[in-house]
């Protein structure tokens, strides 16, 4: 079972990149979706045993590496946070597989791009069913590769490539955190396994280490380190640049990697390491932080994007925002619960995006578009069912989770936590009012699209839409029935020893008895986003036009998405190219090349051309010299005897 | 058991297809075509040999085994002594592995004195292969120099336009680390009277003298890793040098200054090593941000990667100097990777080369779309030198950064910055090369990798993903050797550092300028 969940995609994706040109497209379709779906009905059952079996277990496969006391194996360990976390993925990459032979079919290049899903599938699975950290980074850069290959994968665009190198070198500085972080998890506690490290945790609650000079609480150093590592591949503030710019991928791409799944992988991590985060309060707050202010700047940013899958993409990144400050106050289960609800409906949203661009003759700009609702009219319910998810709105599965992050944030009764609970509310506001300005600028009002586009205007294949209907019934669902499991009674069962958390930062636990306002407060700020969205773009149309001129300055800060790529440009990208030029023409060529090499050389070229000068032939000259040398030894004779 | 100096063998094998090569004659065609094939069919044997004397190693043995001794200069006494441990048979396997590659890759790209090629190259394997097998300073010495000299007329002789400014200046710098290093033995000799390295190792040489034999040593290695800033011989030798050339170059020569540390400085001159441990982590670290950002801005693509080597040897000489199983461990899986890894990358751009003969960066794009397959081996190896767990790449400098946390938290952080900007400067590479829009007529006109090519990169390859995927069946030979002679190190110096701190102080400020003199020559 273990295996047939996560070595099918990898089985997938072998057949289809090598084998490609044997099977041809269809061939590699039909294998790579028909793997999926075993994958995905072996992690449903294990979900099953482990979750609801109480059952959890791990297969090892065969060692590694295994150098001194570092001794890793390949394993498959599935215990309640991996089969969840399996279970989303499987279930997300089998509708973006299928979604993916409508969407690509003018694609010359299908078997290849199916061989990426399966591949980016296979190392998700194996990051999140190691049972060591070693195992946790393959999987780790195993995502950022395929995500890199598949962020490029129309490799002609030079937007699509910068993307993407973009994308792998910014997760690479997070993932120069995370394996810091795995070297002072090594040297504290002698192994590199989660067991054997998680049981030693508290006899190290107390140690202090040493890191760049200075005396460190050991655990806290752990714990920032790795979340490093999280806010790279989870798109944080501060290394969150690479999100929006990885649209340039595929929509399918996006849905899956940059929405549901690898963007999740911080906030996993973060789960994971519970029994860490648990000693470490100060870390925790700095997450918190660092999470509220995420959703914050992220929904803010997109409030005034143009184009559909950005909008979307700051919407995924402000919504792992509020996951991480879930974390943050410990409400683990919480953050884990919003990463179950939110792979499900903004992978439809995404979807449903795609369909909306694949409808639109591959426009993305929302300026041109409109009017549309009639003309594809399941995607105009896909896109509603995916936003009022999104939104929060009362039996649909966002409301479930999100407020459960905002309850528990204000249940932790701490500074951090109200401020990231007052935050949450204004990104909620944010949200509801950016979701419905896509929906009302996308579907409604006027046609902006040239006549051409408009009479090609239609509705996607049945391939496409009948995953948009199974995430949408996720998108409905998965909230109203898992919320007793995730975050209500049952949680303590369901989740078992894979989240720990102490008696006494239980928020989860303490979010059941907050005040009926802050209950409230989600859905009225939501609400009122909604109405306000309605009234900016159905009814007062010069409203935005006015308000953006109003405040210009605020506009075009937001529009430039804060200037962090313009910051990043001028303090990181410029200065390391011409730092590299310096010391290559400088360095290496003015100093090293001419004082060494080249001087030598020089020397000696010179030197001899004094020696040849020696050599005049003429008699004189050298018994010149011979007379200096008899002088010389003479005087040196006579210093010797008599001096 | 093999009876048999199967060592001498290996060593010599090739010097049996020179002697054959030799007497081909015949018009230009007949001796090219038959050179290649006697190269070829030596090289092969040789390797077979080495696989075989690799199946009767004893893997968890830590000695030396396969040992021959005769008497060399009897009056002197200086033997002939050749044997291997977990350390030299992997250095043995990989120089016997990448020579028929050598050959393969010039099969076609080699047209002129076809037969002085080769046998420049199976002299060189011979020179190779005997030194990582040579048990005496002077043998080891020997050998040592003695690869210079096919290198040298390699470079010099098959290499591109400016070949004569760089074959002299590879010499000028290896020559000038060779003959303080033969002072070195030569005051070794004097003081012990044997040149027997496992003797040296017992004797316990003084500490003062060690210094200075460490940085005579130092003198040669760091040239050959190389290190910064004695590293500017290498992009130039790299870019003249013919593809081959260049394979071996990365691949074999460049790991003799790691192996030399590992074997002739640390169990002969503990102290030493130990003493100038800081100033090996400061010109490493050094060479990984430097080197990395200078390959940043390459327009050639066989400088870029050579500056990139330079960067990686710096993990290999960080590692080595931790002093602890996972750095020592993880510098010898990086020279092997490295080896593999970078001799692949020079491959691939050799196969670019043939076809347009530039190496230019600016001039490809778009290789994609015509030669997917060439794509899809080159995104490989680029991946392997990023350092993509899964791949070879990843476990050296994994095991090497954390061995280095136990040592100093602060070279770590350095350091690791390489692994974000090799990822840079790498993907940069192929974006360049490999992605955009192909719109340059004559790149269109270029065929995808013939089954030749596709036969040197097969092995490659499964190699890589081999050592990414199954490390252990290469670490777990040489772990007993190492910790040999990591117990070695750590009974002489820990044994001493509790009386040493006093001298040490007070020598400190000459020996550091000595030190840095050396480094800079």
């Amino acid at each position: 079972m273990e295996y047939i969940a996560v070595l099918s995609p990898l089985v997938g994706a072998l057949v289809a990149g090598l084998f490609g040109k044997q099977i041809g497209d269809k061939g590699a379709q039909f294998i790579t979706c028909g793997l999926m779906v075993a994958a995905s009905i072996a992690a449903v059952m294990l979900l099953r045993d482990v979750n609801f079996g109480g059952a959890p277990r791990t297969v090892e496969l065969f060692t590694w590496i295994s150098s001194g006391d570092l001794n890793v194996k390949w394993a498959l360990r599935f215990d309640q946070l991996s089969a969840v976390m399996g279970v989303v993925i499987t279930l997300v990459s089998t509708a973006v597989h299928i979604y993916s032979v409508g969407y690509m079919h003018h694609d010359p290049a299908q078997a290849r791009f199916m061989s990426y899903l399966s591949l980016f599938t296979f190392a998700m699975l194996m990051l999140v069913t190691a049972d060591n950290f070693v195992q946790l980074f393959f999987g780790w850069e195993g995502v950022g590769l395929a995500s890199y290959l598949l962020i490029g994968f129309w490799n002609q665009k030079d937007s699509a490539n910068a993307a993407a190198i973009k994308a792998f070198v910014m997760n690479r500085i997070g993932d120069f955190g995370l394996a810091l972080g795995i070297f002072a998890v090594f040297l504290t506690f002698g192994t590199l396994n989660f067991d054997a490290v998680f049981a030693q945790m508290a006899d190290k609650a107390d140690s202090y280490s040493e890191f760049l000079g200075y005396h460190v609480h050991t655990l806290s150093l752990i714990g920032i380190l790795l979340f490093i590592g999280a806010m790279g591949k989870s798109a944080q503030l501060g290394l969150h640049t690479w999100l929006p710019d990885a649209m340039e991928g595929p929509t399918p791409v996006s849905a899956l990697i940059h929405a549901a799944t690898m963007v999740t992988a911080g906030v996993f991590l973060v789960a994971r390491m519970s029994p860490l985060y648990e000693f470490t309060p100060e870390i925790r707050e700095f997450i918190a932080v660092i999470g509220a202010c995420t959703a914050f700047v992220a929904a803010s940013i997109a409030l005034t994007q143009f184009d559909i899958k950005r909008v979307i993409a700051y919407s995924t990144m402000s919504q792992l925002g509020y996951m991480f400050f879930a974390l943050g106050v410990s409400a683990y289960s919480a953050a884990m619960f919003h990463l179950f609800t939110h792979a499900f409906f903004k992978a439809l949203l995404f979807l449903g995006a795609g369909s909306v661009i694949h409808a639109m003759s591959d426009e993305q700009d929302m300026r041109k578009m409109g009017g549309i609702a009639k003309h594809i009219k399941f995607t105009y319910a896909m896109m509603w069912i995916g936003n009022l998810a999104l939104a929060g709105v009362p039996v649909f599965a966002g409301y479930y989770s999100k407020d459960m992050i905002l309850e528990s944030a204000f249940a932790a009764h701490s500074t951090v936590g109200t401020f990231a609970f007052w935050v949450g509310i204004a990104a909620a506001f944010m949200t509801a009012f950016y979701s419905w300005r896509l929906l009302f600028m996308t579907f409604h009002g006027k046609p902006r699209a040239s006549e051409k586009v408009m009479d090609h205007v239609h509705e996607s294949p049945v391939i496409m839409t009948v995953p948009l209907a199974f995430l949408a019934a996720g998108a409905v669902a998965a909230g109203m029935v898992f919320a007793p499991y995730f975050v209500g009674e049952m949680r303590g069962e369901f989740w078992g020893a894979a989240i720990q958390v102490f008696e006494e930062n239980d928020t989860v636990a303490h979010a059941h008895h907050v005040p009926q306002w802050v209950k409230l407060a989600p859905l009225v700020a939501g609400v009122s986003g909604i109405l306000l969205a309605f009234v900016f773009y159905m009814r007062a149309l010069h409203w935005p036009a006015a308000v953006a001129g109003c405040f210009s300055r605020l506009h075009a800060f937001l529009f430039n998405k804060w200037y962090f790529d313009e910051l990043y440009t001028k303090i990181g990208v410029k200065p390391s190219f011409s730092l590299g030029r310096f010391f290559w023409k400088k360095g290496d060529a003015a100093t090293i090349d001419r004082l060494g090499p080249d001087g030598v050389s020089a020397v000696i070229v010179k030197a001899s051309v004094k020696a040849r000068e020696l050599q005049s032939g003429y008699i004189y000259h050298y018994a010149f010299a011979m007379l200096i040398g008899v002088v010389a030894v003479v005087s040196l004779y006579i210093y010797k005897v008599f001096g | 058991m093999i009876t048999f100096p199967i060592l001498s063998l290996v060593t010599f094998l090739p010097l049996v297809g020179v002697l054959f090569l030799l007497f081909i004659r015949g018009n230009d065609e007949t001796v090219a075509r038959n050179a290649r094939a006697t190269a070829l069919l030596t090289s092969i044997f040789t390797f077979a040999l080495s696989l075989y004397m690799y199946a009767h190693f004893d893997k968890t043995s830590s000695e030396f085994q396969f040992v021959e001794q005769m008497s060399w200069l009897p009056g002197l006494d200086i033997n002939y002594k050749m044997g291997i441990d977990g350390i030299s048979v992997f250095f043995v396997l990989l120089s016997a592995f990448l020579t028929p590659i050598c050959i393969l890759a010039s099969w076609e790209s080699i047209t002129s004195r076809v037969k002085e090629y080769m046998i420049s190259f199976l002299l060189l394997e011979t020179m190779m292969i005997g030194m990582f097998c040579a048990l005496d300073l002077v043998l080891f010495y020997v050998f040592f120099e003695a690869v210079l000299i096919p290198m040298f007329v390699i470079i010099g002789v098959w290499g591109g336009s400016r070949r004569v400014y760089a074959s002299f200046k590879f010499f000028l710098y290896t020559l000038l680390g060779s003959v303080l290093m033969l002072i070195a033995i030569l005051a070794l000799y004097r003081t012990f009277n044997t040149t027997d390295i496992i003797l040296l190792t017992q004797v316990g040489v003084p500490e003062m003298m060690q210094k200075w034999i460490w940085l005579a040593f130092l003198a040669s290695f760091a040239v050959k890793v190389p290190m910064w800033p004695v590293h500017t011989w290498l992009p130039d030798a790299h870019v003249e040098a013919p593809t081959a050339g260049s394979v071996i170059l990365a691949g074999v020569l460049l790991k003799m200054g790691g192996y030399g540390f590992l074997r002739l400085s640390l169990p002969i001159l503990p102290e030493a090593s130990a003493y100038f441990t800081p100033m090996i982590f400061t010109l490493s670290v050094i060479a990984v941000v430097y080197t990395s950002l200078v390959a940043l801005v390459q327009e050639d693509m066989k400088k870029l990667i050579a500056y990139s080597s330079v960067a990686h040897m710096g993990f290999v000489t960080l590692g080595i100097f931790t002093f602890n199983q996972q750095g020592l461990e993880g510098a010898m899986f990086q020279m092997l990777s490295h080896g593999v890894v970078s001799a692949a990358l020079f491959l691939c751009v050799g196969v670019v080369y043939d076809r347009l003969h530039t190496r230019e960066i600016t001039r490809y794009g778009g290789l994609v779309k015509n030669m997917p397959r060439y794509a899809a081996v080159f995104m490989l190896f680029t991946m392997a030198s990023v350092g993509l767990p899964g791949t070879s790449g990843f476990v050296g400098e994994f095991l090497v950064l954390a061995g280095m946390w136990q040592a100093s938290t602060v070279f770590t952080f350095i350091a690791a910055t390489g692994v974000v900007l090799g990822a840079a400067y790498m993907l940069f590479l192929y974006r360049r090369v490999v992605f955009g829009e192909l719109n340059k007529p004559d790149v269109k006109a270029m065929k995808d990798i013939n089954l030749r090519e596709l036969s040197i990169f097969a092995p490659l390859v499964v190699l890589v993903l081999w050592m990414g995927i199954y490390p252990s069946s290469v670490i777990a030979p040489m772990a007993p050797s190492l910790t040999r002679v990591l117990d070695q190190y750590h009974a002489r110096v820990t044994h001493k550092t509790a009386m040493t701190p006093a001298i040490q102080k007070t020598a400190a400020p000459t020996e550091n300028t000595a030190g840095e003199g050396e480094a800079q020559q």
